[in-house]
């Protein structure tokens, strides 16, 4: 199989240019710009046949995409942070309409103060949209990524769109060694769109948007979740069957790296478990009966695999890249909601890291590790919120 | 009134309201959820616009601006109005180049 | 695990040239990683760059601290950065300067095990015509450290840059690899 070495972005453009995506509308951000640039370069060497549509803002671009998606066409775009705000009431309405768009966000803290590097709180804040969310460790999975989202997005019983998402700079700019299959493989496992509708089945004219009472609004939203559910069976069939084709398995929407023995496990999503497998590699060498548990999919929540994941470990130190003002890290708000109602109750506790790019290093890990002991072994929380990096 | 005899013709007669009864029967997308066929407007009306062959110059001006849109064009090229949906505007009237359609005051 | 930081001026390619080192180390068959200081770059200012390069795959995700090889394409920059700051005990350290050894030695504030020396700017101006060193100064790093071959960093400046423009470079780039002059300290 073909490896390059690209950044993240470009993994992203091979990746929707291999999906055989027929329509892009974007909006350059920092730091997703080459993204969108590099599918540019390709429409203009003639590599890739591609309707690129330039727009004003994110909240065409979004928009765009939902007019061509509607037509029965493969729509990709790209954003960040501020870009993606803007394109708030359009994801709704991407989801709302059935759509499987696919968009890569690059994650980077919202401001102000401005700032262009790594911070997860932009995506999740996109949470109650409708849309799936998968978010990329490395290069490969951005690639890989995308491949796959294609497919669970257009699924007949999905029909929902997914985001994609990798770390500013950290993955975004950042080269590394990427495979890219054959195209006629890929092919093979993602076959062009067969769309529930199409607004250019003039035979069949239908509405689009239409009006939905009290009487009616209730049981379409309900449809949503079911496709949520439906997808959480998908995406591991997809991850399975891309793994026998490529050799990669994502059939579990929980990566589980040493937790079998684990006394107490970090929880993560992102960029950052790389560095935290590392650690997890150095800490066992030290004594240290510690896991990593890499939450690939916040959307649909893999509430499942939580619950096993969790009945087995003492402790969890949820490491969140993001803050929900007046709460608490997103991750470990949704990890503790998930297992209220069941009987897996091991010490949880939520470390703020890394957030608008703050580097979060192996030395970090192995001191939260050191907390996490203590705690364990004294049964008792010190505090449940650590913003770990603070400067006191 | 002929009900055939208007711009939706069988479509018009053979409207009908959906009603979903489970979640079950619902299509999977909110689309087309219905048809205003059956929403029958006409007697919003207070105004009825009537329309005077012998000074209709088939300009269509009138067809072209109904937002209902209530006007349709018979075989012989005139036009005529769907009072099922009219809602007695005058726009038609105001725009009429010839003042072949006029507004008046319908008792019903 | 090797770990190299660039320094050098925006625009001079400090970027593209940890970018081609970690492309001509692939070719040699290891895992790499390869990235920019996460910063708001603007050309003249001062930048950095990294290169990771290991036999299993990296999985890393942080800045470096303590490179193994530091590679310095603006002599100016002695002056005012502290190119040598976290440098592991037996570094390398290559400069693109017109400069002596002893010279050089006298700006560094740690003396790394090895030492070398390269006049990148005189080569490309000599044979790219513009004085952008980052790929004359990878044959000096081809030469000083051995982590990588020259053929290997002229095939990744030709995998970079198509027609004749990466000719002219991976000529750079094999001529700074023949005038670079090591110093084992």
């Amino acid at each position: 199989m073909p490896k390059k070495v690209v950044s993240g972005n470009y993994a992203a453009a091979y990746a929707a240019k291999h999906a055989r995506v027929e329509v892009v509308a974007a909006y350059p951000i920092t730091p997703q710009t080459s993204i969108i640039e590099k599918i540019a370069e390709f429409i203009a060497n003639g590599e890739a046949e591609i309707q690129y549509v330039p727009v004003e803002s994110e909240h065409s671009a979004m928009a765009a995409c939902i007019g061509a998606s509607a037509t029965g066409a493969r729509a990709f775009t790209a954003t960040s942070a501020q870009g993606l705000a803007l394109m708030h009431e359009m994801l709704h309405w991407a989801s709302g309409a059935r759509l499987p768009i696919v968009m890569v966000n690059v994650n980077r803290a919202m401001a102000p103060p401005w700032s262009v590097w790594d911070d997860q709180t932009d995506s999740l804040a996109q949470r109650d949209t409708g849309w799936m969310q998968f978010y990329a460790e490395n290069n490969q999975e951005v690639y890989d990524g995308v491949l796959m989202a294609f497919k669970v997005a257009e699924h007949r019983k999905v029909n929902l769109p997914v985001m994609i998402i990798e770390s500013a700079f950290i993955l975004s700019h950042t080269y590394d060694i990427v495979d890219m299959p054959p195209q006629e493989e890929i092919d093979e496992f993602l076959p062009p769109r067969e769309p529930l509708y199409t607004l250019t089945d003039f035979d069949n004219p239908i509405a689009v948007g239409a009006l939905g009472t009290p009487a009616d609004y209730y049981e379409f939203r309900y449809k949503i979740e079911k496709a949520m559910e439906e997808a959480r069976r998908v995406i591991k069939e997809v991850g399975k069957e891309f793994g026998e084709k490529f050799r990669r398995d994502y059939s579990q929407m929980i990566e589980l790296y040493k937790t079998d023995d684990a006394e107490f496990i970090f929880m993560g999503m992102g960029s950052l478990m790389g560095t935290v497998k590392e650690a997890v590699d150095l800490l066992r060498k030290e004594g240290y009966k510690v896991g990593a548990a890499k939450v690939r999919w916040f959307r649909p929540f893999p509430k499942e695999e939580l619950y096993k994941l969790a009945k087995n470990v003492e402790g969890i130190a949820v490491l969140d890249r993001n803050f929900s003002f007046g709460q608490e890290g997103i991750l470990f708000n949704e990890a503790k909601g998930v297992l209220y109602n069941t009987d897996a109750h091991p010490i949880m506790k939520n470390y703020i890291v890394g957030l608008g790019g703050r580097d979060f290093t192996v030395s970090d890990i192995k001191t939260i590790a050191k907390n996490m002991k203590e705690i364990i072994e004294r049964g008792k929380l010190d505090r449940e919120i650590e913003w770990y990096h603070l400067k006191r | 009134m002929n009900t055939l005899n208007t711009l939706f013709g069988e479509k018009k007669a053979k409207a009908k309201k959906l009603v979903f009864k489970s979640v079950d029967e619902y299509p999977e997308v909110p689309l087309t959820l219905g048809t205003t066929l059956i929403n029958f407007t006409g007697d919003w009306r207070t105004f009825i616009p009537i329309v005077d062959e012998s000074k209709c110059v088939k300009c269509y001006i009138c067809w072209k601006f109904c937002p209902e849109p209530a006007i349709y064009i018979k075989e012989d090229g005139y036009v005529a109005i769907d009072y099922d949906y009219c809602k007695g505007c005058g726009i038609c009237a105001n725009e009429c180049p010839t003042k072949a359609i006029t507004m008046v005051r319908e008792e019903k | 695990m090797i770990e190299v930081r660039f320094h050098g001026r925006g625009g001079q390619g400090a970027v593209t040239a940890a970018n081609i080192l970690a492309e001509a180390a692939f070719l040699e068959g290891k895992y790499v990683q390869a990235f920019p200081f996460f910063g708001v770059e603007r050309r003249g200012a001062p930048v950095t760059a990294f290169t990771r390069i290991d036999d299993k795959p990296i999985r890393i995700k942080t800045q470096i601290y303590e490179p193994d090889i530091v590679v310095v394409l603006d002599p100016s920059l002695l002056e005012t950065v502290d190119v040598t700051a976290g440098l592991k005990e037996g570094g390398i350290v290559i400069i693109n300067t017109e400069k002596s050894k002893e010279e050089v030695l006298e700006k560094l504030k740690k003396k790394p095990a090895k030492l070398a020396l390269v006049d990148a700017t005189t080569i490309a101006l000599e044979v790219l015509g513009l004085p952008i060193t980052n790929t004359s100064i990878l044959g000096a790093v081809a030469k000083a450290t051995g982590i990588v071959s020259i053929d290997k960093v002229e095939e990744a400046i030709k995998d970079t840059f198509s027609g004749e423009l990466g000719e002219k470079n991976a000529k750079a780039a094999r001529e700074a690899f023949e005038k670079t002059v090591v110093y084992e300290l």
